[in-house]
């Protein structure tokens, strides 16, 4: 019991805390008047004062960062100049020496030079560093610990290689991307990403959640229906009473069944009883609550942290189009011969085009052209936006009519068939496929009357009508569930509305995949919300995955080819990671959010039975605690905000675009100084104006530092 | 250091791993393909060193207009003939790897796009580069006055000290304020 609460405890509380102490110490200003750190801008400073401080001590540390600049500026300077060659690779080795081994390997790593030298290099480093460790004799403990660490790193590498190895699927990447480029590699990408979240949280939920109710069936055993075909469509039937559902989980603490011998017996005043030696109780209610929880939260963490995400969104909107565009353009990853040729096709239109926009650079446009593209451009989106209320209202009316035909059936005598009212369950999500089928058909004839100008824009367009019309989709389905179906279940007979909505889940997730097959949009929201109500979701998903993944690479090689106009692809991963964090993670995390707190759980099935809302579960745990323990009061009126954490990085992300921006302006102001200074010094002059030049040039220099230091000091505080 | 190349050893292989970006999957990957371009009797020589035209024939580098500025640039040879050993090989794929810093693959890249070998991109440079780019056929090439105004509106947005050529520190200027460098900037075996 202590292990699993242990564990549980430490995966959201001490992440969310270590997150919460990085963001006060990186960008909170500190108390001017009281504390460590009183006087500081961020708490953070301290360090950096005394990185500073060392470096003023011993000049070669502040070398350290700037050997490896020098090397990239002067590659072979170390190997072709014999007279200096020695020094400096003398200098080199002294500065590779003072660094650990692990600081050492990053540095030669980034170095650009051959394997040969790199290795000469090293060898000399660890030679020298021999040399002066040989005179201090290493005490065994020490070397003990030594032993341990290269022991840990070995194990640690060779875990890495063994992720590395299971390389997914790493030939069908390979053709893709040689044939169409990053761009379309990265929907693939962004397939096996997926995959293994889903992989991930499955492991989470299955060994918490699953496992022990396997191996502890709940004690009136299940009545066990036949199987038939039809439940792997519609989950219910036979599936309906198996770990699959909510409501096979037990609401009681499991215990371990306890060998008779090895059980003793215990007398008290009121009773005897049998106690077990080894007591390995298992809290199922909050493990359930828990798993969920913390599934939510790692979600979170993971998606905010996720380095698509931070690589995110351009900076400036640059003033170097063209030498960024001839060179950053070409794609290394493409070798078929026909996409080489098309992609140099590619580039010389746009270089084309470019050209043309700079030479002519004001295009003014006619009022009239201005207006009729923006009467075409509100048409479309009106359009878009009355189907897509449409679909919405459609679909309420259907629910409404679906459920109003359970309660007929529920209060009728003659019952029908239960394999027609299984078979009748699939019509709603059937209906909701169709819909999202058909009616993108209608916004890409819509974009085709608009003629965007930029093939991306238009990409973006279309994903932002179809978000719109999923999410609304989606919101209306939350609706019935949550709304008509939990509020009163017993309307259409249902003794366990979460089985029931669990099932729903799973026919939709089925449905959806057979139907449409670029909706992992819809999926990963399905999913994200059913785990909640069907545990087992996610290998239902994985599966759903793998298959989506060889079915849409059998379409593309067959039937596409490559890009007639790039696609930016660094946006392209960004958007697909927002398109999964915003509405889908935040939308299934609001209703679940919702259904903990305010839906009454069924009485009679599933792991929170007998309570009123799920949240009491953890609520009553918590109490337990502070009955215990009553330090444990104060620590729970701190409530952890993943929010903080979006909002730390976004002030980081601003600080650090004007500092860049300012150094870059400093830079090139400095530049043309000295370079009209070099300018002066040429024409003939007196010694007096070249000393009064000499000191006008130190001036600047002491200027231009003391100020970008100002500036950089001053930056934080705001 | 010495490579046989029927089998690579432990220790090597340990040394590699920490000297490169790569893990030890792709080194071992890049041995096996290294070892299919050795003919019979090459195999049994120590550092033996692959012709230039038969890197070539590899699938990943066959259609790229680079190809042969890449074996030149990573070749280690002293008659400058583009030839590769397979440590030579492996700091190819190092440079062009998922886990390179855009330090090392915008300093490949620039001494890439350097056709003449003078450690600036100069007029001649961006003109060949631009010729690789835009491809062989007549259709796709810039007239003469659109090459002179590319290069020109090329040098005076990247070129800061106005020397007329594109030294590393402008170069790498550029390239860091695109995110799409390094991901495009990769060769996967």
């Amino acid at each position: 019991m202590t292990t699993v609460f242990i564990t549980l405890l430490c995966i959201p509380s001490f992440v969310g805390a270590s997150v919460c102490v990085t963001y006060t110490m990186w960008s909170i200003a500190p108390s001017a008047s009281c504390g460590p750190f009183r006087q500081l801008k961020t708490m953070i400073q301290a360090g950096k004062r005394w990185v500073e401080e060392l470096e003023r001590v011993n000049p070669n540390l502040s070398v350290l960062a700037r050997a490896h600049s020098y090397l990239v500026e002067h590659p072979f300077s170390c190997l072709s100049e014999p007279a200096s060659f020695s020094s400096k690779r003398e200098r080199l080795v002294n500065n590779l020496q003072n660094l650990s081994v692990g600081d050492r390997e990053r540095m030669l790593r980034g170095m650009p030079l051959s394997l040969g030298v790199k290795s000469e290099l090293r060898q000399e480093a660890s030679q020298q560093e021999r040399q002066t460790q040989s005179t201090r004799q290493i005490p065994c403990c020490s070397r003990l610990k030594y032993y341990i660490i290269i022991a840990a790193r070995h194990g640690w590498y060779s875990w890495l290689s063994f992720l590395h190895s299971l390389q997914l699927w790493q030939v069908a990447l390979k053709r893709v991307s040689g044939r169409f480029g990053t761009g379309v590699l990265s929907y693939f990408i962004f397939l096996k990403t997926l995959l293994f979240f889903n992989l991930f949280l499955f492991l989470v939920t299955g060994a918490f959640l699953v496992l022990p109710q396997v191996v502890h069936p709940p004690d009136p055993p299940p009545k066990n229906l036949l199987f038939t075909g039809l439940e792997l469509l519609s989950g219910a039937g036979y599936f309906t009473d198996t770990v699959m559902y909510y409501g096979y989980y037990c609401n009681y603490t499991l215990h371990s069944t306890c060998k008779d011998h090895e059980a003793y017996i215990i007398s008290t005043a009121n009773e005897t009883r049998l106690e077990c030696p080894s007591k390995l109780s298992y809290n199922m209610p909050l493990a359930y609550f828990f798993t969920i929880g913390a599934s939510f939260f790692i979600t979170c963490i993971i998606l905010v942290m996720s380095k698509s995400f931070g690589q995110s969104f351009r900076i400036d909107k640059s003033h170097s189009i063209l030498a960024m565009k001839v060179f950053c353009s070409w794609d290394f990853k493409v070798s078929k011969k026909t996409s080489v040729e098309l992609m140099s096709e590619n580039i010389c239109t746009q270089i084309k085009e470019l050209l043309a926009e700079v030479n002519h650079k004001m295009k003014k446009k006619k009022a009239l052209e201005v207006l009729w593209r923006a009467t075409v451009h509100g048409l479309a989106w009106a359009i878009c936006i009355a189907s897509t209320v449409g679909c919405a209202f459609g679909i309420y009316f259907f629910s409404e009519y679906m459920h109003k035909n359970l309660e007929r059936e529920s209060r009728s005598i003659t019952k029908e068939k239960p394999i027609v009212v299984e078979a009748s369950m699939l019509a709603l999500p059937v209906v909701v496929s169709v819909i999202n089928l058909l009616v993108p058909g209608l916004f890409n004839a819509a974009a085709w009357m608009e003629d965007y100008d930029s093939p991306s824009f238009r990409t973006y367009v279309a994903i932002s009508r179809n978000l719109m019309l999923k999410m609304s989709v989606l919101g209306v389905l939350c609706y019935h569930w949550l709304g008509r179906v939990a509020k009163s279940p017993e309307l259409i007979g249902l003794q366990c509305w979460e089985t029931f909505v669990g099932q729903e889940f799973y026919r939709f997730l089925i449905i959806d995949f057979i139907f449409t097959l670029l909706d992992t949009l819809f999926g990963e929201f399905l999913w994200r919300l059913g785990v909640l109500f069907t545990p087992i979701l996610p290998a239902v998903q994985i599966i759903k995955l793998f298959l989506l993944f060889y079915i849409k690479k059998g379409s593309v090689m067959m039937n596409c080819q490559a890009p007639r106009k790039p696609y930016r692809v660094s946006q392209m991963t960004t958007v697909f990671i927002t398109l999964l964090c915003i509405p889908s993670f935040v939308g299934a995390s609001v209703c679940v959010t919702y259904t903990m707190w305010s839906i009454a759980p069924s009485a009679s099935c599933g792991p929170f039975r007998q309570l009123k809302t799920m949240i009491q579960a953890g609520k009553r745990w918590v109490e337990e605690l502070e009955r215990v323990n009553p330090n444990l009061r104060h620590l729970s009126n701190n409530h952890l905000l993943p929010q903080s954490v979006v909002d730390g990085q976004r002030k980081i992300i601003n600080l650090l675009q004007e500092q860049i921006q300012n150094e870059g302006d400093d830079k090139k102001w400095l530049i043309t100084r000295l370079q009209s200074i070099h300018e002066q010094r040429r024409t003939p002059a007196r010694k007096l104006t070249r000393l009064k030049l000499l000191m006008e040039q130190l001036l600047l220099w002491k200027n231009w530092t003391s100020s970008s230091l100002e500036v950089t000091r001053n930056k934080p505080g705001d | 250091m010495g490579t046989t190349a029927s089998q690579l050893g432990k220790e090597l292989l340990s040394e590699y791993q920490e000297l490169t970006f790569l893990t030890k999957q792709e080194i071992l990957l890049a041995h096996k393909r290294f070892t299919e371009l050795l003919t019979k009797d090459e195999k049994d020589i120590p550092n033996v060193r692959i012709p230039m035209e038969r890197i070539l024939t590899l699938p990943e580098l066959k259609s790229n207009p680079f190809r042969k500025r890449i074996c030149l640039v990573f070749s280690t040879s002293e008659q400058k003939d583009g030839s590769l050993t397979f440590e030579d090989f492996l700091d190819l794929l190092s440079a062009f790897s998922d886990s390179a810093t855009l330090e090392i693959k915008s300093h490949y890249a620039f001494r890439i796009f350097d056709f003449d070998d003078d450690g600036t991109l100069d007029f001649n440079d961006l003109q060949t580069l631009v010729n690789c780019l835009t491809g062989e056929t007549d259709e796709t090439r810039l007239t003469p006055e659109e090459m002179s105004q590319l290069i020109n509106n090329i040098l005076e947005e990247s070129d800061i000290d106005k020397d007329g050529t594109v030294n590393l520190s402008e170069f790498q200027h550029v390239i860091s304020r695109s995110p799409d460098f390094v991901s495009s900037f990769k060769i996967v075996l």
